[in-house]
């Protein structure tokens, strides 16, 4: 991880949408007065989804309907890894590269990015894509995985992967999910244990 | 009070105290670098680590746990603190290595370096070696404004500056980005720090991260002769230490003093000095011919001594300035009734100020006072530029207190939220009339201040709005046995002195506004300016002006004769503030040139013109103000001020009222020539318009 900066181009100004802003008064409605500033989290994650990312434009509109100081907020945006200072792609990948992954083939899948997208943190040409590598997201049992925008998909190897991306890059919709045929995280090859509790409660199982 | 064991001693401690002030307390010193005694609790520079018996088997946080919450022994034995074990040298050294291995060994260019926390405490807590061998860490410079100097990676994150702007000067302009390992302090997008009273953060850096920007590489600590006096950049009288290098003062710092200035000083006040180096007044000057030329002293006494004797005694005049010290007015005043005239005045700006009872025109209520206060209604003052310091203090009541301020006048940004009442006098006889809910709230309130700025008495209907506020504090029940609500806030340092020694009109005797006229209309023929450059000087006509002061500004350009004094730091001198406190400034460095000790110019003349003045020293003169003002005899003291006198109600006037301070920056004659208050005026300047656009 890096120094969290802003990104050096920036749109001249940014404004809720009316539906967000009446999103977002509800938000600030939920605090007790006073304490409005609580809501900054769930604000500027919801500038991020209008936005795509979230311009310095968006981080000063905030602040400035949360009545704070305009440092408080920065200060809450380059600290959650979740905001995103610069843009990103249409499909935004986060790929996972912990151990688990790791072990399970994650830097074929970072090949894969830099061939399909380009260098980490950059946007491809088209706007489509653009990737990054995090820390573990929590599907260990599903590894290799990404997640791309709001959607974890597991699983995966370079072949898979590489045909997610360009199913996304041609705005086809893919299933999110193990990749592999499995159902979440059960065991590959069918059930291993309690095969007996598994075929008695069948009829009301699968 | 609770009983606990310091290092196996007994000590009785209150329970709210945190460990590490117990531990204070009881005389051991606890190192820190995150923990001050003004601002919000941290815990994160981890330094004041102590062991506490009974409590977890780790080190403890000392700053950061109340006695309160120690726990006794199985038998009821008190709680034991250890500040000097082997775990708490071990813990101390840990965290001192961790604090090291990003911090540059960049000490012998450092501005810090003499006066740093982390040099002293590294020294006597930390190890002699690193085993470190990685690359420290860079951080990306940052501007905070031509104050104050940044070197970031030398900074150690305790966060100190974040909430001394936030908590203490009301700003939130600084803060930590990219929390973690990477965290940075800096200002929203590199801005400069806007508030009056930015530098302290400078005094408050254990390290060299910030430092100051005017000061940089100029001198070491300790090469300095440090002398502790007054200052006099607002009527606040805030008391700092002068540090000077030969004769050239180097910088200045604020000293502790919880009755006026706590510890902090304004930007004004800490970097006027080198505004003292520039465009002085270093030789007498006469006027021949249109033009001033170099002169001496015999000469300049010479010239005007001839022009007293054309004039008739009363004919002649004097002002007394914003910077002029209380010995000086007084020489002054007393070498004028030897001439015989009673005109003169201290008022430069024309206040409307009654002085027949101090109570009249003091801080009533201290400056102390405003912590307990409950309500403040300000009225034609904006104390963010009149006074910052006391500002702060207003903020400190409101956030501690939860006093609720009210603002009569200018609609001005000061930091904390208030209710705006209105532009002008018909406001505040509605507050008097009891008419809104500030009003009532007001006039039940338990300890109500009326704040009055120079704005508000200023002007043609100042006695009346004067009268007014009286009223108002007299109907709020604000004045009485323990506690006085009733406060005039000076904006100029020489003020109240004046007023306490009575340089104002005699009998007969014409006020400033009298005496301009009478210098344009030909009838006053001598005006002596006693540093005094904040008047209309094309009102003095074709009058024959003395200018005696330090610096080469609007007063001596008109001047006819220019005897050079010395600057407040160049002179033993008497300042009283705006709350009656009379203080003591000290000589730091010596005037330039032929310019000499104000009070004693002033009785050097008194000699040539044949009317010489009963005191031959400074001590002489000292007891003759005391004849003249009992309370000077006791420094640094306020006196309760006797009864309040109701003024005369009077018509008011329909104009808003305007503002006292206008560039912050730039209000005397030693600011004007600063080049680093150019600097601030000009930024702040270029704020404003940025912020307009």
């Amino acid at each position: 991880m890096s120094v969290r900066r802003l990104d050096p181009n920036q749109p001249e100004s940014f404004e809720f949408t009316p539906e967000n802003l009446d999103w977002a008064k509800t938000q600030m409605a939920k605090y007790p007065d006073g304490k409005q500033a609580s809501a900054i989290i769930s604000l500027l994650w919801q500038a991020q989804k209008q936005h795509g990312w979230l311009p310095e434009p968006a981080i000063r509109y905030v602040a400035d309907l949360l009545g704070m100081d305009y440092i408080r907020a920065l200060e809450v945006a380059t600290f959650y890894t979740m905001f995103n200072l610069s843009p990103v792609g249409e499909h935004f990948v986060q790929l996972c590269g912990t151990t688990p992954c790791w072990l399970r083939g994650a830097d074929d899948l970072k090949e894969v990015c830099r061939k399909h997208i380009g260098e980490e943190g950059e946007v491809s040409e088209d706007g489509k894509l653009s990737w990054l590598e995090v820390e573990c997201l929590g599907a260990c049992v599903n590894a290799p995985m990404v997640q791309i925008n709001d959607d974890f998909y597991e699983d995966l190897d370079a072949e898979k992967f590489e045909r997610i991306l360009s199913e996304l890059r041609s705005g086809k919709d893919v299933k999110p999910g193990p990749q592999n045929g499995r159902r979440s995280s059960e065991p590959e090859d069918g059930p291993t244990t309690l095969k007996d509790s598994m075929s008695a409660g069948k009829a009301g199982g699968e | 009070m609770t009983i606990i064991k310091v290092d196996g001693e007994e000590i009785d401690v209150a329970p709210e105290l945190t460990l590490l002030q117990a531990c204070e307390a009881a005389g051991k010193e606890i190192p820190r670098f995150c923990y001050h005694e003004r601002l919000s609790i941290a815990g994160n520079c981890r330094m004041c680590l102590i062991e506490v018996k009974g409590g977890p088997p780790k080190p403890v946080a000392s700053c950061a746990q109340n006695v309160r919450d120690l726990r006794p022994g199985p038998e009821g034995q008190p709680p034991e603190l250890f500040t000097n074990t082997e775990m708490v040298k071990r813990a101390r050294e840990g965290v001192m290595e961790f604090l090291l291995i990003n911090h540059p060994l960049d000490c012998p260019i450092c501005d810090q370096g003499g006066e740093c926390d982390l040099q002293d405490q590294s020294m006597a807590y930390g190890v002699d070696g690193s085993r470190f061998h990685e690359n420290k860490r860079a951080v990306e410079e940052k501007y905070m404004g031509p104050l104050v100097k940044t070197v970031m990676t030398r900074c150690i994150q305790c966060t100190r500056c974040i909430r001394f702007t936030t908590e203490v000067a009301g700003a939130g302009e600084l803060g930590a980005i990219g929390r973690g390992e990477d965290m940075e302090v800096t200002t929203y997008l590199d801005r400069a720090l806007t508030s009056e009273m930015s530098a302290n953060v400078v005094d408050l850096c254990p390290v060299g991260a910030l430092t100051f920007r005017p000061f940089a590489f100029t001198a070491r600590p300790w090469e300095l002769v440090k002398t502790e006096s007054i200052d006099v950049m607002d009527a606040l009288g805030s008391n700092i230490r002068v540090d000077a290098r030969g004769s050239e003062v180097m910088r200045i710092l604020p000293r502790l003093n919880d009755e006026v200035n706590e510890e902090w000083i304004s930007d004004k006040t800490r970097f006027v000095w080198d505004g003292l180096k520039t465009q002085r007044l270093d030789t007498p000057y006469v006027r021949e011919n249109g033009k001033l030329r170099a002169a001496t002293w015999d000469e300049a006494f010479d010239v005007i001594a001839a022009k007293l004797r054309e004039l008739k005694d009363d004919q002649a005049a004097a002002i007394a300035g914003d910077l002029a010290c209380a010995e000086s007015m007084k020489a002054l005043k007393d070498l004028l009734g030897k001439i015989g005239s009673p005109h003169m005045d201290c008022r430069q700006d024309g206040a409307k100020i009654d002085a027949s009872s101090r109570a009249n025109y003091l801080f009533n209520s201290t400056v102390a006072g405003i912590d307990s206060a409950d309500m403040i209604l300000l009225v034609g003052t904006n104390p963010r530029l009149e006074s910052p310091v006391l500002n702060a203090r207003i903020l400190k009541a409101q956030r501690q207190n939860g006093a609720r301020v009210g603002v009569i006048g200018e609609q001005a940004d000061l930091t904390y939220p208030y209710d705006y009442l209105g532009a002008g006098p018909a406001t505040l006889q509605d507050v008097l009339d009891g008419k809104g809910d500030f009003a009532e709230a007001f006039l039940k309130a338990e300890r109500p201040m009326i704040v009055l700025g120079q704005s508000a008495l200023a002007r043609k209907d100042g006695a009346a709005v004067h009268a007014a506020a009286v009223a108002l504090a007299k109907a709020a029940k604000a004045v009485r046995e323990d506690w006085n609500g009733f406060n005039v806030l000076h904006t100029a340092a020489a003020r109240v002195g004046g007023l306490d020694l009575g340089f104002l009109p005699g009998e007969g005797g014409r006020d400033i506004d009298g005496i301009l006229d009478g210098a344009s209309s030909g009838e006053i023929g001598l005006v002596w300016l006693l540093s005094a450059d904040e008047i209309d000087m094309d009102r003095l006509g074709s009058a024959f002006v003395v200018y005696q002061g330090t610096h080469g500004d609007r007063g001596a350009h008109r001047a006819d004769v220019i005897l050079p004094g010395a600057a407040y730091t160049e002179k033993s001198a008497t300042w009283v503030n705006t709350e009656g406190r009379v203080q003591i400034g000290r000589r730091a460095s010596f005037p330039p040139g032929e310019a000499r000790e104000d009070w004693t110019i002033i009785r050097a003349l008194s000699g040539v013109l044949g009317l010489t003045l009963p005191y031959d020293d400074l001590d002489a003169l000292r007891v003759a103000m005391e004849e003249d003002a009992p309370h000077f005899a006791d420094t640094d003291m306020v006196f309760p001020a006797a009864e309040l006198p109701d003024g005369e109600k009077g018509a008011f006037e329909d104009a808003a009222f305007d503002t006292a301070v206008k560039d912050f920056y730039l209000t005397n004659p030693i600011a004007r020539a600063s080049r680093v208050m150019a600097l601030c005026s000009a930024e702040k300047s270029a704020s404003l318009s940025a912020a307009a656009d």
